[in-house]
């Protein structure tokens, strides 16, 4: 199991991916936007959605779990 | 027995180190004997070895636990001090804390580089009014590291602990190279840890080599082997001159990889996009000549030292890709320690700009993100080696500043034709400005009357505005940046500047 977390304060810009949708290590897989930038995040971890915590236009703060990997 | 004859037999012990239980051990690790480390390191090993009998008739130890000496590294000749793990160890006891001192005295003197090959346990307690309190104690190896500071390089491979006071070697030093799962640095032990303030964590998470290598930022690179350890410095020393006094040396040119896609096409347009800055450092400098520093560190900021047209050059450059490119209080660190590190050793520094300025927030404020800018903005003043500073894309705000802008005495600023410098970026400004003018408007006019301000604004900053008010130097088409550069270096290389007259500046830090 692995946490997907904000590396830094924003709001959700995009969530690229659903429960159960399977994803590779290096995909992006949230797009937040900080600073008037869009911030990809990617899984460090190949494996399954098991949760989405956030939808569009969440304001996050650094280290808040965005998503949850099997 | 002769007398030669025991010369011989006592050398040959010496040379084994510690007892074999040791050797074993640290074989289990993965760890090289420290004679071994030294051969591979070194071009045909330690040419001059000096205080090789010390401890020579203490019946409790086979030899001292350091081996300190000169040998040479492609060709260059270096400074070693090297602990044997195999003997107490690798504590320090007198005779060791004597020995570092003087071979770092001799790399003062004949101003030649240092390496330090950490693997230690810190003082011998049992020897303590020997070597830790006094004129030559061990706190004397630090002054003499302060001393060398920016006069010669000064190399740490961490291959086990660096515990307590020993931690401090690495601190001093320009670069920390550890070794993964064997490498660690920490002042007090998790087990000093749990029982003075009662927290309870694992020596990696305490100390470990990722964790410096990633979080505190104490150490630079992270390797998985000793070897890799040994390769990259012997690497790294190459970008290197023997001490401040003289240029790094020129090495043969190499072409620049080839892709299929060119620098122009490669940048988006909006600016909010991202795109990752290796792409276009990888067309502009001479292929596999980047020696990246503190990768896994605020990688927002890529920071490191190449070849272009054989001439080496220090690359800061802001990663948009990681973060957006923002700039943070670990950022300004890096940048910092990195562009000290160039401006010591006369290597000449290039800035490459995509940055949406320094992070907001009462996160950063709290961490003080305006004495570490300042530390960043320092360094960068300072700096007098060649300095050109390319505008990729955008330059807002104080982080225009930090990356050498026009006020900071860069040789030239050089930017691409889609390049915006401003305050801060159309959206942010426009909101700013007209917040309350917006608020009033009915709301089907809001949209139109931004895209219109936005519009104008994107107009006031433009480019050739910007060149037009000689603000920037010059406008480059993105494809010709490298052939820009080598003919920009070569011109810059013969700069001489003082920056100031004074002792020395009152830093923020």
């Amino acid at each position: 199991m692995h946490e997907l977390k904000a590396m830094m304060a924003g709001s959700v810009w995009e969530v690229c991916v659903e429960v159960g949708d399977k994803v590779e290590e290096g995909q992006d897989v949230v797009i937040l936007e900080s600073m008037k930038m869009e911030i990809p995040l990617a899984s460090e971890v190949t494996g399954t959605v098991k949760e989405v915590r956030v939808s569009k236009d969440d304001f996050v703060n650094e280290d808040d779990v965005l998503i949850v990997i099997d | 027995m002769s007398r030669n004859e025991d010369l011989n037999r006592t050398k040959e012990r010496i040379e084994k180190g510690g007892p074999e239980k040791y050797h074993q051990a640290n074989e289990d690790k993965g760890k090289l004997f420290v004679r071994k480390r030294l051969e591979i390191l070194l071009d045909d090993g330690v040419d001059v070895e000096d205080a090789f009998f010390a401890n020579g008739l203490d019946k409790n130890f086979p030899a001292d636990g350091v081996v300190t000496g000169i040998g040479r590294i492609n060709g260059q000749k270096v400074c070693v001090m090297a602990n044997d793990s195999t003997v107490k160890a690798g504590s320090w006891g007198k005779r060791t804390v004597e020995k570092i001192l003087r071979i770092q005295e001799t790399a003062m003197k004949l101003e030649i580089p240092i390496f330090y090959l950490v693997d230690s346990a810190g003082a011998r307690i049992t020897d303590q009014v020997e070597m830790f309190p006094g004129r030559r104690g061990a706190g004397r190896i630090f002054h003499n590291q302060i001393k060398l500071s920016g006069r010669v390089p000064q190399v740490c491979l961490l291959f086990g602990p660096s515990a307590a006071g020993g931690a401090y070697i690495p601190a001093f030093c320009d670069i920390v190279i550890m070794v993964e799962g064997n490498a660690s640095m920490y002042l007090g032990s998790p087990r000093m840890a749990e029982k003075v303030i009662g927290e309870k964590v694992t020596l990696e998470e305490m100390g470990g080599a990722r964790m410096h290598a990633s979080v505190s930022g104490v150490g630079d690179v992270l390797v998985s082997s000793e070897e890799d350890a040994i390769t990259y410095a012997r690497k790294y020393i190459t970008y290197f001159p023997a001490n401040f006094r003289s240029k790094p040396n020129r090495m043969q040119a190499f072409e620049v990889q080839t892709y299929e896609k060119p620098i122009s096409e490669l940048i988006p347009k909006n600016q909010n996009a991202p795109f990752n800055m290796f792409d276009l450092i990888n067309r502009i400098i001479d292929e596999g000549t980047f020696c990246e520093i503190k990768k896994l560190f605020a990688p927002e900021l890529i920071t490191g030292m190449s070849r272009i047209n054989g001439q080496v050059i220090g690359v800061v450059a802001n990663q948009p890709r990681v973060k957006g490119g923002v700039l943070f209080t670990d950022t300004a660190d890096k940048a910092a320690k990195f562009i000290q590190l160039c401006d010591a050793f006369n290597i000449p520094l290039l800035f490459l700009t995509d940055v949406p300025g320094f992070m907001i927030g009462t996160k950063v404020e709290r961490q003080g993100i305006i004495r570490h800018g300042a530390k960043m903005l320092s360094a960068m003043s300072e700096a007098t080696v060649p300095k050109i500073s390319v505008i990729v894309r955008k330059a807002y705000g104080a982080g225009l500043y930090a990356m050498a802008g026009p006020a900071f005495e860069p040789d030239c600023v050089l930017a691409f034709p889609d390049a915006q410098i401003a305050v801060m970026g159309p959206e942010a400004a426009v909101n700013a400005v007209y917040a309350n003018k917006i608020a009033q408007l009915p709301e089907e006019e809001r949209l139109a009357f931004i895209k219109e301000k936005q519009e104008e604004y994107r107009e006031e900053i433009d480019i050739y505005r910007l060149a037009s008010e000689m603000v920037i130097d010059d406008i480059i088409q993105p494809d010709t940046l490298r052939e820009e550069l080598i003919k920009r270096y070569s011109i810059y290389q013969d700069k001489n500047v003082q920056f100031t007259e004074r002792k020395h500046g009152v830093y923020p830090v």
